[in-house]
């Protein structure tokens, strides 16, 4: 089997974008009108409701030259998916420079190590490729010429897919995930592989063998204007935030503007809990809609493919553009996905959304609560009903999470013996003994534990006691839902996260499984039950940090789930993330282990 | 075959007893797989302290229950899209899903749950209408996914039965039928093949097989010998092969058989059983488990405990021997398998409407389309060619030997019965003399025919015949007629020459023709024997005997 050495390259010589602050937008006239609806508001989170910028891609001045067109370049980058597609339709810009130009920002933002691997030639090659298609005038669609990043557990032909694990460093599969082939099928540009927990296990993006993913946040206009310096250096090396996980290096991907869209995975949670922390659109679809084929299962019964957007439209595209059976997936539905346009919500009559009590979880932050509750509000003054639902099972999801999760793992890991791909051991006793230091070299602390209890989960005489119940619990939760979308509820609204974003050196305190326990109680649910949620960000915290609030919806109704989330991100007008200090960053203040590798 | 047949003419009564009655006159299986000299001692031994009603006389009953994995025949494997082919050079039959690469899925293969169906249908199984997929864990070198796919919690087929013949007292003619039930019958992979070399401490690995599709054949204990196991695996196997579910070549390893083999006294419960590997013959098969018969009767009887463990058959010393197992007391944590949904099954009465054909399975469908099997092929023979019912075991048992006695009944005015004799005392002799399968005969039923037919006519002799079939038998490409003139084998037409030759026996041998005169009418045969060998076999004996009483009378 080939498992070939990467060679790398030298990086290319790419031309630079530069970061500035855009100056702020007109005030949104639906903030203004919000807060006098809403008169009792917490006040921080006020000041942050009000802090409304512009839309993307407005307010723009025009000047000459070269510098037009770099700022009308740099601006291009921020603009959503939609925008800059039509963009290249126009010829605005066309792929390879808008390539050049996100492989350029990924350099300058480095320090975030929101990548693994930069696909530099190969990227170039793509929109390469794409220009002329488009100069022939017949691009693929929307995607043409469009950079994404793709999380680094989905497989990539020719391209290193690590899991962030020394277990397939330097591992280059031969084949493409089945999302992964789509997305370059529609002529979209790889920019790379985006930074992860050890085989998606965590929920901060914090125990790659990489090191851990830095919150764009951290260095927003945002965040510094809240945060009170202590000694100037100290700060700004401890003061950085996480950006949750395990797709962290996709949310921070898409939130610092390297790329337009990318693909995490949600397995309990780890697309929507770092969109919410980076203040992105984070969409799990449905289980069965997406092909899993070709993405490295952390727990198969729950994992699908996420999508990280800056907005809801861009997540109904990819979704458009990756949905539907595959036949490499077993677990994929037989029916036809039409791809939609999201329509706009005006009748709210019919619309009931559901507040689930048990999401009222121990740990909430009171500016999440007030958050949420605002939210409900927005609805119900919206005409819409709003009701008070009861998940009464969710309380055990994490335990019965923690038992199947483990269980999966310690299965689907058995793989890796050292014997056909990945690291292997010198040690050459015994097979046995070589297995067991191939394994030992391989994983990290976290998934040797997950794989130990996994293991003792399925013993013979423990597993009617653990296995079989967790999967009867998993039923009872499933069948919550039925049961509250039987009786009439369209969407659910929940918080995403207990709180924004904590500082790393903070995270770091308590060890990954107690993390992963705590931040996915609001996430995990919709895996068991296999629906349709997601992320939309909603406000900035108190310390100047995102925060978001979920949407779930019925099984493959996501075309309602992403209207709701459509009408819900305009009235909400999140800020953009004003990074205006990156390229100090860049200039070598911080010093990383390892970041983005060019190839 | 010598051996297991002596055994099973004592044990299939059901009641094995001590191997020492041996010694009381009956004859020993010959070089069989049996340690006498060390037995004898013990024996004795033993017998010094022990009464010996108990040691001697207590009965013994055998239990015998077989797993065995058929390998499916099908283009490509159960999971993947990978080629099955035997002998292929290594690792050239591998998909990235049967080497396990991260992310790869299984994709069930339609043709394997048919073979499935068809298989469990032709043992009377039910088939369930929903089964599911477990995996299997442990590590070992030639299963790349650390687990095994199968079908633990709800196989594909269950509660079936077998029947299947065999003869008592070694005689073709006493046959009695018997049936075993069939636990089940589940999908599974295949693992691949690990080859090791010791020289170098070395392992290799050969994933070919790795995922290939078996069907598990779970044989309930209701055999007592290997000659019943033998049995009831040969007519698995004439069913798989007839179904083309799978090919079965025990040399090829399509068809595995593995024996759980345990003993105890009538009225107490089953003995421990020992799980016996490494069988690569029908023959081996009933010699292994009637070694292990005889060993764990002589351990307990020694005052010995058997223990619950895999033994292998050494087929050069015959007997079975401890095997490091692999799996040992292992714990195979299975866990059902999240990437493959339930496979559903339909019957013409929950087939849906609008429902896509090239996606469900019809259970009835399949049913309708079963060929005969070889239990209602036999049948068929008898009723249509008044052939013995043995004579349609045998046809059944060499693969094309029945449609080759068919097709030569077909082209010959001979009657069946006559043409069945030629089929299996001489076609099928020669064949097992020179190791050759029906299809390689050098003889074809075309030519065989022939033969008969010239026979049929009285152009020839059967002795003649014998000698044109040896003719044939070279293979160079000359047709019975060709063969009866070239060696002037035809039978004497000119009466008048054949009176004379008569006539010059008669008169050579006046002893003999006084004996006859004097009544003893035996002689006769002898005069006839002269004639043949002066006409060299080309006199017809019933002739020749009519035309020198004829002679002798006058």
């Amino acid at each position: 089997m080939g498992v070939g050495i990467k060679t790398r390259s030298g990086s290319g010589r790419v031309a630079t974008a530069r970061l500035s602050a855009q100056p702020g937008g007109p005030r949104s006239q639906w903030a203004a009108a919000f807060l006098a609806a809403l008169p009792i508001v917490p006040r921080g989170v006020a000041a942050r409701w009000r802090r409304a910028a512009a839309a993307p891609g407005e307010g723009e001045g025009r000047s000459a030259g070269v510098r037009r067109r770099r700022r009308a370049g740099g601006a291009m980058l921020r603009t959503s998916l939609r925008q800059v597609s039509a963009a290249l339709k126009d010829g605005r810009v066309t792929p390879t420079e808008l390539c050049q130009r996100c492989l350029a920002l990924i350099k300058t933002t480095k320090f975030l190590n929101a990548y693994i691997t930069v696909a530099e030639e190969t990227a170039l090659k793509q929109a390469e490729e794409s220009e002329k298609r488009y100069k022939r005038g017949q691009p693929l669609g929307i995607l043409d010429g469009i950079p994404i990043a793709v999380k680094d557990n989905f497989n990539t032909a020719g391209i290193e897919t690590t899991c962030a694990s020394n277990m397939l460093k330097g591992y280059i599969s031969p084949y493409n995930a089945t999302v992964v082939q789509k997305l370059l099928d529609q002529g979209a540009v790889l920019l790379g592989k985006t930074n992860l927990d050890e085989f998606a296990m965590g929920s901060g993006s914090t125990d790659g063998v990489f090191g851990p993913v830095r919150n764009p946040w951290s260095y927003s206009k945002q965040y510094k204007d809240k945060s009170v310096p202590k000694s100037h250096s100290e700060d700004e090396e401890s003061n950085w935030v996480i950006t949750g996980g395990s797709s962290g290096g996709s949310a921070a991907a898409v939130s610092s503007f390297t790329c337009f869209a990318a693909l995490g995975s949600d397995t309990g949670g780890s697309t929507r809990n770092p969109a919410a922390h980076c203040g992105v659109v984070g969409l799990k679809p449905t289980y069965g809609l997406i092909s899993r084929h070709g993405l490295i299962p952390l727990v198969n019964s729950m994992d699908v493919p996420g999508i990280l957007t800056r907005c809801v439209d861009d997540a109904a595209v990819l979704l458009g553009s990756l949905a539907g059976h595959d036949p490499k997936d077993s677990t994929t539905i037989q029916d036809d996905f039409k791809p939609f346009e999201i329509p706009n919500l005006t009748d709210f009559s019919k619309l009931s959304i559901g507040i689930p009590k048990e999401y009222h979880a121990p740990g909430l932050s009171s500016e999440i609560l007030a958050l949420w509750s605002k939210a409900a509000d927005l609805f119900k003054n919206a005409g819409a009903k709003v009701v008070e639902v009861s998940l009464p099972h969710t309380r055990y999801s994490i335990v019965c999470y923690h038992v199947l999760c483990t269980a999966e793992v310690a299965s689907n890991m058995a793989r890796f013996d050292g014997l056909e791909y990945g690291h292997r051991s010198d040690m050459k006793d015994s097979t046995e003994s070589m297995y067991a230091a191939t394994r030992r070299e391989g994983f990290n602390d976290v998934v040797r534990g997950r794989i130990l209890s996994g293991n003792y989960f399925l013993l013979k005489q423990n597993y009617e006691k653990y296995f079989v119940k967790a999967q009867k619990v998993r039923r009872l939760i499933a069948n919550d839902f039925v049961k509250v979308f039987r009786s009439g509820v369209d969407i659910l609204l929940t918080p995403t996260t207990l709180s924004d974003a904590a500082l790393y050196t903070e995270f770091i305190q308590e060890d990954n499984r107690t993390r992963s326990a705590q931040d996915d109680i609001l996430t995990q649910a919709a895996n068991m039950a296999g629906l349709p949620a997601i992320n939309v960000p909603t406000a900035l915290s108190e310390r100047g940090l995102p925060v978001g609030l979920q949407f779930i919806g019925r099984s493959f109704q996501e075309k309602q789930l992403l209207t709701v989330a459509k009408w819900f991100e305009k009235q909400v007008q999140f800020p953009v993330i004003q990074l205006e200090e990156v390229k100090r960053h860049d200039s070598g203040v911080f010093q990383h282990k390892k970041s983005a590798s060019f190839s | 075959m010598a051996a297991a047949v002596a055994m099973a003419a004592r044990g299939c009564g059901g009641v094995w007893r001590r191997a020492r009655q041996r010694g009381a006159g009956q004859p020993g299986p010959g070089p069989g797989p049996f340690p006498r000299g060390q037995r004898a001692v013990a024996c004795n031994a033993r017998g010094g302290a022990v009464p010996a009603g108990k040691s001697g006389l207590v009965p013994w009953v055998p239990v015998v229950g077989l797993e065995i994995h058929a390998q499916i025949s099908s283009n490509s494997k159960l999971f993947s899209g990978s080629q099955v082919q035997f002998a292929a050079p290594p690792n050239s039959l591998v998909s990235f899903f049967d080497a396990s690469l991260p992310g790869t899925l299984p994709v069930l293969n339609r043709r394997c749950v048919e073979a499935a169906v068809m298989t469990g249908l032709a043992l009377n199984c039910s088939i369930n209408k929903k089964s599911l997929f477990d995996r299997k864990h442990y590590f070992y070198a030639d299963l790349p996914a650390g687990y095994q796919i199968t079908q633990q919690r709800v196989p594909i087929a269950v509660n079936g039965s077998l029947s299947y013949s065999l003869c008592i007292d070694n005689k073709m003619s006493q046959m009695v039928t018997k049936t075993v039930r069939i636990k089940q019958i589940q999908l599974e992979q295949d693992s691949g093949k690990s080859l090791h070399d010791d020289t170098r401490s070395q392992t290799l690995v050969d994933l070919n097989r790795a995922g290939v599709g078996l069907m598990e054949v779970v044989m309930e204990p209701d055999m007592c010998c290997g000659e019943e196991a033998a049995a009831a695996v040969r007519e698995l196997q004439l069913i798989l092969q007839t179904l083309g579910s799978s090919q079965a070549v025990m040399a090829e390893g399509q068809l595995r058989v593995d024996a759980n083999v345990s003993v105890h006294h009538p009225g107490e419960p089953y003995g421990v059983r020992t799980e016996v590997k490494n069988i690569n013959s029908i023959r081996f098969l009933a010699k292994a488990i009637d070694y292990e018969i005889q060993r764990q009767i002589e351990e307990l009887e020694n005052g010995g405990t058997i223990l619950n463990e895999t033994r292998a058959f050494d087929s050069k010393l015959g007997c079975t021997v401890p095997m490091r197992d692999k799996e040992g007391k292992q714990d195979y944590r299975f866990m059902p398998e999240p990437n493959l949904p339930p496979l559903i099954l339909y019957d013409a009465k929950s087939l849906p409407a609008n429902m896509n054909h090239q996606q469900v399975i019809n259970i009835d469908w399949i049913h309708e389309r079963l060929p005969d099997l070889p239990s209602v092929k036999r049948k068929k023979l008898v009723e249509q060619y008044g052939i013995l019912p043995e004579h349609s075991f045998t046809l059944l048992n060499e693969d094309g030997l029945a449609e080759f006695f068919e097709s030569v009944v077909k082209q010959t005015q001979m009657k069946p019965k006559k043409v069945i004799g030629w089929i299996l005392k001489d076609l099928l002799s020669y064949l097992k003399q020179h190791s050759l399968t029906v299809k390689e005969s050098p003889v074809s039923s075309f030519l065989l025919a022939d033969l008969l037919n010239l026979l049929e006519k009285k152009e020839i002799s059967s002795p003649a015949a014998k000698q044109v079939f040896m003719e044939l038998w070279k293979g160079e490409g000359k047709t019975p007629l060709e063969i009866v003139k070239e060696q002037k084998l035809g039978l004497l037409q000119d009466q008048k020459e054949l009176e004379q030759i008569c006539q010059a026996v008669i008169d050579g041998q006046e002893n003999e023709v006084m004996a006859i005169k004097a009544g003893n009418q035996k002689v006769l045969n002898k005069l006839i024997g002269l004639v043949q060998k002066k006409t060299e076999g080309r006199s017809n004996p019933v002739l020749v005997k009519q035309l020198l009483e004829k002679k002798l009378s006058e």
